[in-house]
């Protein structure tokens, strides 16, 4: 099935900003998303994955090297040769067994050989892409704390049927869920660097665009992919632009200060919340081709970066999101 | 009764939904068919029949594993060969034909999980057509599948079928795409009616073309969009567009007929795209627009997939095995223990001996999940007494509860009882936030049910103990009776039957809590509490710890009793 073009999605614009942010700095974390089912969640996280361009893969390497990195997994990965591959989005299902995840004994080759061999998982399939998680809040939680695990170490570590087995497994975990349904436990939500509220649009005039738009795609994918294509270029161009530049952008003193002052005016907990907003605010500023972060990416990332890490009050009404909002007006206008 | 305008008979409804389908297989997803034991099964093979011979048709079993839903090594006949016998996935198979899933409504999370991903990817491009044999509101096919298939037919109560057919079909792409106005007309009624899913949207506009297309025509007309806004739209609305939900909820309730005249009147002024509308609105579900009506519709977030779990060694749905000895109360997976064997044998063959050797970190046990085991039910009296009394501090004390109940990764649910009923305003949940939002719509006044709402509150304990959990009631009440159990009003009977009503949960043996919440405590509800051996507190007396801890406490007492 052909891809639905990444800057022909309608509104989500928030969504959109942060699965960007992902992309120019992986190190900020996985993005969060709540909202309703079948509000475009997944079609903007896989419509992400194809724009990107393709990645070099060592040939017939099952756990993705680079070509630099020839050798150092547990396959043989011995080949010269490099081949490119387009960025994996990797879905994880709800209910997903844990031998599936993190790999397990490849029971063909020890029934035909006899030999002890591993099979890679969906983490290692996710490896230098993404992971997406649908209702990650119905997930089984020891899953839920292998995932945590991996990203945190970037490593997937098996022991398990006689196997011992260690490789990379770096990927932007994209999780999403109903808050209707199920709560997150607050120390997975603090993993997730960014989270992001999705809704469908309201407006008429944006619902029947995004009728009219699914339709086209329909009728004829190769022809609505060409017609965005330019858009899709510019977006790319942004974001290999943003890359390039992030490690050269310079953050004031004054406005670490003002990141950390916003952490403590809302309570976020942890020092996880302040890292993650300066982080965020540095990704934004390499997207829109800024030298030095300034406050207004300070504040346009704020929600995002920080509205999964406030404490619960059962008896405040108010929403996150309006308690950041509420906080931004104050200490800065 | 006569029927509200528009509605068809839901048989005739269903069949043309499936003609529908038939048209549109991949981009419609599937069908629901809720209820209707025989008929179902004619539309079944009438769907069947539709199809091309050489199609698949596969039949799921409620308790698939992966292996056979997505393919993987038979183990049977690979140790009979010697070598990996690859077998094809259920998915695979059904691949260009239609996968039936009975029990719907029982089938768990990673199954509907699977399919959904199938269905959202189309390797597979199979159409799903869900058996649903719920019997209770929030009886249904996993939300992640609902949402994924276009229609909902509810065929409870349909008796027979009647032979239609459509000669001169078109195939759906030789329709043109609909114009604006027509998409407008279909978003705006979804906007109405509350409907978030843009999967809804789509399946709209794919239905008003298939529809055209059933019946020959190029160009999609009005008559198209009425089906889609019929088969589509009705089923899944979450609320009453303004105009609708403005009707004063005093109206004892209004029948079907009087507001089928209403919109009649209406609709011969209206312009196009509320049309729609009214035939969306015309075709809700008589229960769903009860419920939208009373405000008590609680969003439909639920389905199989929701809720607490917990991995049990003894009993629920069996999950993966896991590697582990036969012992504390855990049972050997046998399969499993052998499949972790059999790539062993080459090797152990040295050992000398000639049938299977499965040493003892081959063993498997097997793991089930099993429901949360603990369940509170919250019983509150929002009667006009109890309203004048502390409705709002006790309304303050269940969020405090909640918030316990969510520290302790416990279900809640939310019975109210007023007027001259009782009403399950939240089934039992883990989400705060909805729990939250029924108690902050909580309306008080009217008379007291106090027997009515404690037999509600009865029966869904029942309900929840037969899931294999641990029911806790918590009512709370001033104790004073006005309306028995029939509705109708008077002290006496009421005060009888309340007693009645409280003397079947001490028959239950279910572990309750009876908080006092009048200002000057009675001796009417502890009275009340004995009957029901309940515990008592006065809530004047308590503050938030000390209820804290009586619930603690009685709950405790509940999960190990």
């Amino acid at each position: 099935m052909a891809r639905f073009p990444f800057s022909a999605i309608v509104g989500q614009d928030e969504m959109k900003q942060a699965l960007l942010i992902a992309a120019v700095d992986p190190a900020v974390g996985g993005v969060m998303v709540f909202g309703d089912r079948g509000t475009g969640k997944s079609t903007a996280a896989r419509a992400l994955a194809s724009l990107l361009p393709p990645i070099s893969v060592v040939e017939d390497c099952r756990f993705g090297c680079l070509p630099e990195e020839k050798g150092t997994c547990p396959d043989p990965c011995s080949s010269g040769r490099v081949r490119k591959r387009p960025v994996p989005l990797v879905d994880l299902p709800l209910g997903a067994t844990d031998d599936r995840v993190v790999g397990a004994l490849d029971l063909e080759k020890a029934l035909r050989d006899g030999e002890k061999s591993f099979e890679p998982g969906l983490l290692a399939k996710a490896h230098r892409g993404f992971l997406y998680v649908d209702e990650i809040n119905l997930l089984e939680d020891h899953l839920v704390d292998l995932l945590l695990d991996v990203v945190a170490s970037g490593e997937n570590v098996v022991e398990r049927e006689g196997l011992s087995v260690r490789h990379r497994a770096r990927f932007v975990l994209i999780g999403s869920g109903n808050p209707e349904e199920g709560e997150l436990r607050p120390q997975l939500l603090d993993r997730f660097g960014l989270s992001v509220e999705v809704h469908t649009p309201q407006a008429v005039e944006d619902r029947v665009e995004i009728m009219r738009r699914c339709d086209a795609q329909e009728r004829d994918p190769d022809a609505f992919t060409q017609e965005w294509e330019a858009e899709d270029r510019k977006v790319l161009g942004r974001i290999a632009r943003g890359q390039k530049r992030i490690d050269n952008i310079s953050v004031p003193d004054a406005l670490l200060e003002d990141t950390a002052r916003l952490c403590i005016a809302v309570g976020a907990d942890g020092l996880r919340g302040e890292l993650t907003l300066m982080r965020a605010a540095r990704a934004l500023a390499a997207l829109n081709g800024k030298k030095t972060v300034s406050r207004a990416e300070l504040v346009e990332v704020a929600p995002s970066a920080l509205r999964h890490r406030l404490r619960r009050d059962v008896l405040d009404e108010t929403g996150s999101t309006a308690r950041i909002e509420r906080a931004l007006e104050e200490l800065f206008g | 009764m006569s029927a509200p305008l528009g509605a068809v008979d839901p048989a005739s409804e269903a069949l043309l939904a499936l003609a529908l389908l038939n048209l549109a297989p991949a981009k419609l997803g599937g069908a629901v068919l809720r209820g209707g034991g025989p008929v179902r099964d004619e539309l079944v093979e009438r769907y069947r029949a539709m199809r091309p011979a050489d199609a698949p048709w596969r039949r799921l079993p409620p308790l698939v594993e992966d292996d056979r839903l997505l393919g993987g090594i038979d183990i049977g006949a690979s140790l009979a060969a010697g070598k990996a016998v690859h077998e094809k996935g259920l998915l695979a198979q059904a691949s260009g034909g239609a996968i039936l899933a009975p029990m719907a409504e029982r089938m768990g999370a990673q199954l509907a999980g699977r399919l959904a991903q199938a269905l959202d990817h189309g390797d597979f491009d199979f159409t799903l057509l869900l058996l649903d044999d719920g019997l209770e509101a929030d009886e249904r096919a996993p939300a992640a599948l609902l949402d994924r298939v276009a229609f909902h037919c509810d065929l409870s109560g349909v008796r027979a079928l009647e032979s239609m057919s459509w000669p001169g079909a078109l195939p759906v792409e030789e329709v043109a795409p609909l114009p604006a106005d027509m998409l407008t007309s279909l978003a705006a009624a979804a906007t109405a009616l509350g409907i978030d899913s843009v999967r809804a949207l789509l399946f709209a506009a794919t239905t008003a073309c298939a529809h055209a297309a059933l019946h020959g025509r190029r160009e999609a007309e009005k008559a198209d969009l009425d089906t889609a806004a019929r088969l589509v739209l009705a089923p899944r609305a979450t609320q009453l567009p303004p105009s609708e939900a403005e009707e004063p909820p005093e109206d004892p309730a209004p029948s079907d007929a009087e507001s089928g005249e209403d919109r009649e009147t209406a609709q011969s002024d209206t312009p196009p795209e509320d049309q729609v509308l009214e035939t969306a609105l015309a075709a809700i579900p008589p229960d769903l627009l009860q419920a939208l009506r009373d405000g008590t519709f609680a969003r439909r977030a639920k389905g199989s997939g929701s809720g607490a779990k917990s991995r049990s060694k003894l009993r629920g749905r069996p999950l993966g095995a896991r590697p582990g000895l036969p012992r504390g109360g855990a049972r050997l997976a046998l399969v499993d223990t052998l499949r972790a064997a059999v790539p062993w044998q080459k090797l152990r063959e040295r050992r000398g001996s000639a049938s299977i050797t499965v040493l003892r970190e081959d063993l498997r046990v097997k793991r089930f999940e099993e429901r949360a085991t603990s369940v509170t039910i919250f019983c509150v009296d929002a009667s006009g007494s109890a309203a004048m009394a502390r409705l709002a501090e006790a309304k303050g004390a269940v969020e405090r509860l909640l918030a316990q109940a969510y520290a302790t990764r416990s279900e809640v649910a939310l019975v109210a009882f007023r007027k001259t009923e009782a009403s399950v305003l939240l089934p039992p949940t883990r989400s705060l936030t909805r729990a939250r939002r029924a108690l902050a719509q909580l309306p008080g006044g009217g008379g007291t049910p106090l027997a009515t709402g404690i037999a509600t509150a009865a029966s869904l304990a029942a309900t929840i103990s037969a899931r294999g959990a641990t029911p806790f009631l918590v009512l709370l009440t001033d104790g004073s009776a006005n309306i028995a159990a029939d509705g109708t009003p008077g002290r006496p009977q009421a005060r009888e039957d309340a007693e009645a009503a409280a003397r079947g949960v001490a028959r239950s043996g279910m572990a309750s809590l009876v908080i006092d919440i009048s200002p000057r405590p009675r001796p009417d509800a502890e009275a009340l509490a004995k009957t029901m051996r309940a515990r008592y507190l006065p809530l004047p007396l308590a503050d938030s710890a000390a209820l804290e801890r009586a619930v603690t406490a009685a709950r405790d007492a509940a999960v190990t009793a």
